[in-house]
């Protein structure tokens, strides 16, 4: 059925749809929708049978989780910035025991400074913790990703998160195409666990491996997260045959065919980059967008296929790795090893700032011309960090930085809409 | 319906200024929901800054004939709402606003009284108006919640979506007598707009 909604309202009835046995979650924004959504589901009677429990903090949201998918239910939760940070002990756990529970992370900053919006930093900061990260583009997107997700969880026995930009997506109103309980039912068969907690067939997991072991079991999660490349288009293309729709798989490309520059990108940012593209596409530049919709396992030969042919790439990532720069970037090149391109990498959108075509269309054209650099800030205010540098060379006592820098803004607070160009 | 409802018209931005616990945000949802109801492509989103009671806060709605795919905050609207007329002096509401734009005002006072004749004078006939929205709202919801009011008057003032449509929406987002309350306030909104653009013709 088609309608109009809220993203997180969205992916509330998507999961519902897949028959969650055990909802576990803490309150974060800009998740807090989703499981708010759930919850009235459960309480109404319309999600059931399924336990929804109320936990005391993102740690015990992910202890909760583990226990239930052990026990064999199929089991979701949700989180966000802090949240996930909180909990990322047991999220190793989660993945390192293979346990297919399914995560939306509704992406947010990291602090300090606290900031309460979007940017990759939460989902980023995790991709080494052995959980699929599948990256949506809009809430039609985030919708089927999950749907997908538990499928490709079960069957790899493999936990998967799915990143959705925080209020960009989750407090966005738009229209979905909400699949009815008999798609679902058909696409997603009843969860059937590897391993379980059963008293009739009693086993112990989690147990303690020594170095005689623990490299193996390190190995296994790699060389399953390399079959889920395969199963990952796979499950893309029985969901497109199902519900007649594109979503999931590694990677896709927008108008990169002949393009000389190709711009690399995950999430909401995409279809902002679509428009970007189609302007300068006008003017007689040629120049694409690829999408990564998967960011772990890392499509290491898909990136690298749709790139193999152009001229440049310009990562566009709204993570960044203090010390070192882009963390796509880093991803992206590893992909390029001995193919020759010129690679920029530009960071933006960090803390809910806003990423408009005006400022895509200057970076890109700089990029085009190779005169960008090689790392770039999007939109940096380079009056204010000069001014602090230039602080801390005047007096040792120079005070705290996110203070000092709101001062000198004026206002007390980062301007409401768009940069410097708003209210 | 207005000139705006053809197959190929361009993609519509509407930019909503009020203040934290106004329901500024729920009146880009509920826009958002009037235009799907008439068929078109919709997006809702608020701004990204603070969202205090009582702090100034801005939310947008974009309609079009396809999907959409742009995400950045709206910096040139098409249309202007503003649902506390205090905002004026705060920052400026207008920036970044077409030429050829539309432009409501939540209050008593003319535009003239408030100082905004000569933004009136540079939009064309009737893009300026005024409604005194609180005024509305308290008689009908006993609250001043001028957010549906608005929506009525703004389907008067230009034609962009239909009084059923922003029905339609408001009985989406509330349910039995605040859903009646903000409808019949809605529709008294737009009578009372109706008939200014029909004097004013």
């Amino acid at each position: 059925m088609i309608k109009q909604t809220e993203g997180s309202q969205a992916v509330a009835e998507a999961v519902a749809l897949c028959r969650p046995e055990v909802i576990c979650a803490y309150p974060i924004s800009p998740q807090t929708h989703i499981v708010e959504g759930l919850g009235a589901l459960v309480k109404a009677g319309d999600l059931a049978p399924c336990e929804f429990l109320n936990v005391e903090s993102e740690f015990a949201a992910m202890s909760v989780a583990i226990g239930s998918s052990a026990a064999g239910a199929r089991t979701y939760t949700a989180t966000a910035s802090q949240g996930l940070l909180f909990m990322v002990e047991a999220v190793y756990n989660a993945s390192g025991l293979g346990l297919p529970i399914v995560m939306t992370v509704a992406n947010r900053a990291i602090g300090a400074p606290i900031n309460i919006w979007n940017d990759h930093s939460d989902s980023m900061s995790q991709r080494d913790c052995g959980w699929i990260q599948l990256f949506a583009e809009s809430n039609q997107e985030a919708l089927d990703l999950h749907i997908q997700a538990f499928k490709l969880a079960e069957e790899m026995s493999m936990p998967v998160m799915v990143c959705m930009d925080g209020f960009i997506l989750t407090h966005a109103y738009e229209q979905v195409d909400m699949p009815d309980q008999a798609q679902v039912d058909a696409f997603l068969p009843p969860y059937e666990p590897r391993q379980v907690l059963d008293p009739a067939e009693p086993v112990s997991i989690g147990a303690m491996v020594g170095p005689e072991a623990f490299m193996e079991v390190r190995y296994l999660a790699h060389a399953k997260q390399t079959m889920a490349l395969d199963r990952i288009p796979e499950i893309a293309a029985e969901f497109k045959e199902a519900f007649g729709r594109d979503a999931g798989g590694l990677v896709r490309g927008y108008r990169i065919e002949d393009a000389e520059t190709i711009v690399v990108a995950l999430g909401s940012v995409v279809g902002t980059l679509e428009e970007t593209i189609d302007t300068m596409r006008a003017e007689g530049v040629k120049i694409g967008v690829l999408s990564i919709r998967c960011f772990r396992p890392f499509p290491m030969a898909a990136v690298r296929a749709a790139l193999a042919r152009t001229a440049r790439v310009v990562v566009l990532e709204k993570s960044f790795a203090v010390g070192l720069g882009g963390i796509v970037s880093t991803d992206v090149r590893l992909a390029m090893v001995r193919i020759h391109v010129r690679g920029y990498t530009v960071v933006a959108g960090l803390g809910g700032r806003p990423i408009t075509q005006d400022s895509l269309l200057r970076v890109l054209r700089l990029a085009v011309a190779d005169e960008l650099k090689n790392l770039t800030f999007l939109d940096l205010d380079w009056d204010i960090v000069n001014r602090h540098l230039a602080r801390e060379a005047a007096t040792r006592r120079s005070g705290p930085i996110a203070e000092n820098l709101l001062r000198d803004i004026g206002s007390g607070a980062r301007p409401t809409t768009a940069g410097k160009a708003q209210p | 319906m207005g000139a705006n409802m053809t197959g190929d018209s361009p993609i519509l931005q509407i930019r909503i200024h009020g203040r934290g616990g106004q329901g500024v945000v729920t009146a880009a949802e509920m826009l958002s929901i009037a235009a799907f109801e008439q068929g078109r492509y919709a997006q809702a989103f608020p701004s990204f800054g603070s969202e205090r009671t009582g702090a100034p806060v801005v939310a947008f709605c974009r309609i079009d004939d396809k999907p959409i795919r742009l995400r950045e905050p709206i910096l040139a609207p098409d249309v202007l709402i503003v649902q506390d007329a205090h905002l004026l002096q705060q920052i400026d509401v207008f920036l970044g606003l077409k030429p050829d734009g539309h432009v409501l005002i939540n209050s008593r006072k003319s535009a003239e009284e408030m100082g905004l004749g000569e933004m009136a004078a540079r939009l064309p006939a009737g893009h300026l108006v005024t409604l005194p929205a609180t005024e509305i709202a308290m008689k009908h919801l006993h609250r001043p919640l001028p957010n549906a009011v608005l929506l009525g008057g703004f389907a008067a003032m230009t034609g962009m979506i239909s009084l059923e449509a922003v029905v339609h929406a408001i009985g989406h987002k509330f349910k039995g007598e605040v859903a009646a309350r903000n409808i019949a306030a809605a529709t008294e909104a737009h009578a009372l707009l109706a008939a200014a653009k029909e004097a004013g013709a």
